[in-house]
């Protein structure tokens, strides 16, 4: 039982960084219609990003955060003017071609720049953990935890109660009449891709410090954040929140008491259990084919 | 004239080993054309059914290790106390073991997968890719995991003992790979052609119609996946016999996108275009290290490039090339053929 107890603990915590994860990818996918092959090449940035302000610029580790969220934001918008702008209204498969282009071409530069060496970034936590009982967890994980979830609670904010987030909400639901009430169309894009992109950065920052970075982390990401949001529907917020948690829980338990090297399986095991039981995700009441 | 260039073709192919001098040049044009059979497979998926499959590496591999494994023989314990042990067989028997595996793996994925389109089949096409690299890593008994399968065997034909052949040398195994791939090309070429094509090609330009005029939607897809996914696998038959050694590194992604590139850039959707840009696409690599380029920038110009490709050439090189050709004989203005494809 204090090992389920750990295993839960430790679930919650990498969940919360899953679910940013998927937040963005789906937000982007619900709103843009962007199946977003770059999500992953963010989140290495975000820890790139760390390890160029911690350990390199020598920065105060929560001013380090900031900036390369700030950064992957600035990044995401940079892509979106850059590459998509130009693209809209194209169907999905010429815009997804698009995406692993600048995929390959993203992750290739990191490489190049950084080296395929993985790179450690210190954190201002005291490495004994804290100590409840049976579990014990780490004070880095803590707060990752915390920050995960106020940027999660913070997004939910944005887009049920901000004017950018109706924008948003508006477009999800019927482009054309969005625009024809008067939504600025390829704004609310670039801030989609933004916000969906600095969610990413996060997430690599959050985790960067936890474990290493290295150049083809983001492929990992990728494919976790797209289990996260076929789980919970393309497209759903709620869905990609509540996807993040279960498939930390899957991972942690199937590590746990099946196998560790099954441990990255696991996502793609629950997409392939998911899509023959209810292709529909678990929480998109919209149907999928067409 | 198109038959005195067909033949001209076929002069060319037939001839490079009597006067390409050099094996390496050599030993790129086989691993070409692997890719190119490989490539072509993926071509009847996207090109033909518009259905972009992110895993077909997966069948590539399943086809490596499946013949691979079926002649070097392998004992695994499926329960603490049962094993199960084969002996090595013939390699032609274990190439066709492998391109019947792959082919079932791609029935049971299309059986699977078609309950879902567009970004979805992307992603389950993926997953599944992963999934069996997964397995290829961590099924220590059957795979060896990161020690990859070694001295696989060449294919050997004739009768063992007093008349027999090995593909063992490199000009063997172009001629081999130049047979393989005329005939998937032969085979796609007549699937496109047929009624089943034909339908393919109406579910891809409108499913809601096809299904409405009759096609069964979901066979014609399986079906298509099916012989996608065997010539697939005999392109990966083909690597393990002539690489010889198979890791779970066969089964990475880069693989997939190099054959996604192939296929967009040569034009998808035509017979020639995975060819053409097979051709390109394969030699390049080369091209660009002689120009002394490191690995990780070559990858970093492909992304450039395919994203080039979409921007400017969206149809692809083969009917680019060709609407020219036929613009200039005719001299005829352009057309609404002239819109690009990609972009709708």
């Amino acid at each position: 039982v204090d090992q389920l107890l750990q295993h839960i603990v430790n679930a919650l915590i990498l969940g919360g960084t899953y679910a940013l994860l998927g937040i963005g990818l789906t937000l982007i996918f619900g709103i843009m219609r962007v199946v977003n092959f770059t999500h992953g090449e963010l989140y290495a940035f975000g820890a790139y990003m760390m390890y160029l302000w911690v350990m390199l610029a020598g920065a105060n580790f929560y001013l380090a955060l900031l900036l390369a969220v700030l950064l992957g934001v600035a990044l995401g918008a940079l892509i979106e003017l850059v590459l998509l702008r130009r693209l809209a209204g194209a169907d999905i498969d010429t815009t997804m071609l698009v995406m692993i282009g600048a995929w390959i071409a993203m992750q290739n530069l990191e490489q190049f720049t950084w080296s395929g060496v993985a790179k450690s970034i210190n954190t201002p936590f005291s490495s004994t953990p804290l100590v409840l009982g049976p579990i014990s967890v780490s004070w880095n994980r803590l707060f990752v935890f915390v920050v995960a979830s106020a940027l999660i609670i913070a997004t939910h904010a944005l887009i049920n109660r901000s004017k950018l987030g109706k924008a948003m909400r508006a477009t999800f639901q019927d482009r054309e009449t969005a625009a024809l009430m008067g939504v600025q169309i390829h704004r609310v894009h670039t801030a989609t891709f933004a916000i969906g992109s600095g969610l990413a950065a996060a997430a690599g920052a959050l985790l960067g410090p936890v474990f290493v970075a290295y150049p083809s982390m983001g492929d990992l990401a990728s494919l976790k954040a797209f289990a996260v949001v076929i789980l919970g529907g393309l497209g759903s917020i709620p869905g990609a929140t509540i996807g993040g948690f279960i498939l930390a829980f899957m991972e942690e338990l199937g590590a746990g008491y099946v196998s560790s090297g099954f441990r990255d399986g696991m996502g793609f095991l629950l997409i392939i259990g998911i899509l023959l039981l209810k292709p529909t995700g678990l929480f998109a009441q919209r149907e999928r084919i067409g | 004239v198109k038959r005195l260039s067909t033949l001209a073709l076929w002069a060319v192919l037939l001839s490079v080993p009597w006067w390409l001098s050099s094996l390496y040049v050599l030993h790129v044009l086989i691993m070409t054309g692997i890719f190119m059979i490989a490539a072509m497979s993926l071509n009847l998926l996207l090109g033909y059914t518009g259905q972009l499959s992110l895993g077909h590496v997966a069948f590539f591999g399943i086809g490596a290790y499946t013949s691979s494994l079926v002649s070097l023989g392998f004992t695994v314990h499926l329960l603490p106390n049962w094993a199960v042990t084969l002996e090595p067989k013939p390699v032609w028997f274990g190439m066709l073991m492998g391109i019947l595996m792959a082919a079932l793996c791609g029935w049971v994925i299309g059986k699977i997968s078609f309950k879902v389109r567009g970004a979805y089949f992307v992603i389950v096409s993926v997953s599944f890719a992963e999934v069996v690299r997964l397995v290829a890593l961590n099924w220590l008994e059957l795979t060896q995991g990161p020690m990859a399968l070694n001295n696989i065997p060449v294919l050997r034909l004739g009768v063992p003992g007093s008349f027999e052949f090995a593909f063992l040398r490199k000009p063997a195994n172009y001629y081999l790979v130049l047979l393989v791939g005329s005939l998937a090309y032969l085979l796609i070429a007549r699937l496109v052609h047929s009624r089943a094509g034909r339908a393919m090609i109406a579910l891809r330009e409108n499913e809601p119609l096809a299904a409405s005029v009759g096609i069964d939607v979901t066979r014609y897809l399986v079906l298509a996946t099916l012989v996608s996914a065997g010539i697939a696998g005999a392109a990966g038959t083909l690597y393990a016999h002539y690489v010889r050694i198979v890791d779970p590194d066969v089964f990475s992604f880069i693989y997939t996108v190099t054959m996604v590139i192939m296929v967009i850039s040569g034009g998808k959707g035509t017979l020639l275009g995975p060819i053409v840009g097979g051709l390109i696409f394969g030699l390049l690599p080369e091209v660009l290290r002689a120009f002394s380029i490191q690995p990780e920038l070559q990858w970093v110009i492909y992304g450039v490039l395919m994203i080039l490709i979409v921007y400017f050439l969206p149809a692809g090189i083969v009917p680019a090339v060709r609407h020219g050709w036929r613009g200039e004989k005719a001299a005829a203005p352009p057309t609404a053929a002239a819109t690009p494809a990609g972009v709708r």
